[in-house]
């Protein structure tokens, strides 16, 4: 078989970008080896633990688990994009006050999960906000400081808006 | 993982002359959240990958009163909760796609991927086999319709050929007087497999069982319709005498195995307990009165 790259147009954090890939790799692949995005982290690499969660055509999506050649013609948005013109973004400055982080590795996938979860749904419950984050896992921190700081975030993102 | 070749047909003829050209070699993309896992592992080796989701037949998701609902094959779990039809005539069908994963799976998985990827395990089939859907299959050569329970073959294995590919799902409308459910057993609260599952679906007409279905995971090599139990429910009055023996019919159906999520005799016992409470959800869906 022949072993051909791909051509890929898509846009990245508000950004056009293309690339060449193999089409075996992954768009986690991609962002990080290729683009050397390296915000987005590889945990599992099997859908298991939500560290390379992106948004992509307004849905979180495990990179892990789409192919970079998926990308074509889709809005991705990565940890690198979520910042509003150089001001954190509501949920990254909670993280940080709520100290809900230790590695950080998991970090990156829950600040973009929770991002799109308070784009649709400025102000979930505690639990809608546990079962959104159910397929995000984090060894360090234990889940109620985060969860306490997309609360935090939600509450933020409110009073800005008010 | 190995060396593939990405096709992504934009139209169901190109889609099926790609199968037709490339047989075995190829294998179906939906969400890949079990297609790329196997191929990472090396548990599948097929040479070119033919992504589905361009292909405006594998996306529709349509509802009419009088044909049904059709469920296109890639369409991913979100689009079917967040769907008002599917909310308000097939609920047993939303228990299922709102417990697939979390929800990073569920914005890729596909019913169409959970029912091709045979596990006897995966959640969306024993409540599309309870709500009666049928599978509609295309090849270059034709089409055909194969009910879901006589879909998958054996773990893994279905009476897909090797340039066939699953277009739909095809569900009929709910009769009056109707209910349905899934639900499943799992030792943690989200993101697990599994131990059991039962899906049931109930028409009920004068305080009785009209009609019947139960099918389960995880508890034989396939997904399992159990007749028996719909069989000693029909023309019962509905109460909880009727649940109990339905589920004791599910429970002689089983056929478990046992490994690290449980033991065959445990898995037993929830067929019977897991039928006997998805009914009781179907009945109340169906709004009949349990007392
Ligand atoms: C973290 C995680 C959690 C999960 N949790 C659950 C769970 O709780 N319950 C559960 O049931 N499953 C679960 N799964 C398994 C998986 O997500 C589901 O089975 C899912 O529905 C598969 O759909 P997909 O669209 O991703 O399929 P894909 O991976 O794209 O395809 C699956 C298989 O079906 C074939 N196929 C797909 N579409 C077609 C078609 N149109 N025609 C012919 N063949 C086709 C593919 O070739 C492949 O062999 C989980 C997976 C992961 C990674
Ligand atoms: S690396 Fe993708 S889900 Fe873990
Ligand atoms: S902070 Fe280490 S995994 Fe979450």
């Amino acid at each position: 078989m022949a072993m051909r790259s791909i051509h890929v147009q898509t846009t990245i954090n508000g950004q056009p970008a293309e690339f060449l890939c193999e089409p075996r790799q992954s768009l986690l692949e991609v962002l990080r080896d290729v683009l050397r995005l390296t915000g987005t982290k590889e945990g599992c690499n099997d859908g298991n633990c939500g560290a390379c969660t992106v948004e992509m055509d307004g849905r979180i999506v495990p990179a892990c688990l789409v192919l970079g050649a998926e990308a074509e013609g889709a809005r991705i948005l990565t940890v690198e994009g979520i910042a509003e013109g150089g001001a954190l973004h509501p949920v990254q400055a909670a993280f940080l006050e709520g100290a809900a982080l230790q590695c950080g590795v998991c970090t990156p996938g829950f600040i973009v999960a929770a991002k799109v979860l308070l784009d649709a749904n400025p102000d979930p419950t505690e639990s809608e906000i546990r079962l959104w984050l159910a397929n995000n896992l984090c060894r360090c921190t234990g889940y109620d400081k985060i969860v306490r700081s997309v609360q935090a975030a939600a509450k933020i993102r409110q009073e800005t808006a008010a | 993982m190995h060396w593939i070749d990405y096709l992504r047909p934009r139209t169901l003829d190109e889609c099926l002359d790609a199968f037709a050209e490339h047989g075995e070699a190829a294998r179906a993309l939906a969400g890949g959240t079990d297609l790329l896992v196997q191929m990472r592992e090396g548990r599948r080796s097929n040479a070119v990958v033919i992504d589905v989701k361009a292909v405006e037949e594998c996306n529709q998701l349509s509802y009419d009163d009088s044909e049904g609902l059709t469920l296109g094959a890639a369409v991913p779990c979100y689009r079917i909760y967040g769907d008002e039809a599917v909310r308000r005539h097939y609920p047993g069908l939303i228990d299922s796609v709102s417990m697939i994963g979390g929800t990073q799976i569920q914005g890729r998985a596909s019913v169409g991927g959970n029912l091709c990827n045979a596990s006897p395990s995966a959640d969306a089939v024993p409540a599309l086999i309870a709500l009666r859907a049928t599978c509609l299959i295309a090849s270059s050569e034709g089409w055909r319709n194969v009910p879901v329970e006589d879909f998958c073959t054996g773990p893994g294995q279905t009476v897909l050929r090797p340039s066939e590919v699953l277009l739909a799902l095809l569900l009929p409308p709910p009769e009056p007087g109707s209910g349905a459910c899934y639900l499943r057993f799992i030792p943690r609260n989200e993101m697990d497999i599994a131990v059991a599952g039962a899906g049931v679906s109930v028409r009920l007409s004068g305080g009785r069982f009209a009609d019947a279905r139960v099918a389960l995971a995880a508890v034989a090599p396939t997904p399992l319709l159990v007749r028996e139990a719909g069989e000693v429910l029909k023309g019962r009055p509905v109460d909880r005498n009727a649940l109990g023996l339905a589920g004791e019919a599910a429970r002689a159906a089983a056929r478990p195995i046992s490994d690290m999520r449980g033991t065959a005799e445990y898995r037993s016992n929830l067929c019977a307990v897991l039928t006997r409470r998805a009914l009781e959800t179907a009945v109340q869906r169906a709004g009949g009165d349990l007392g």
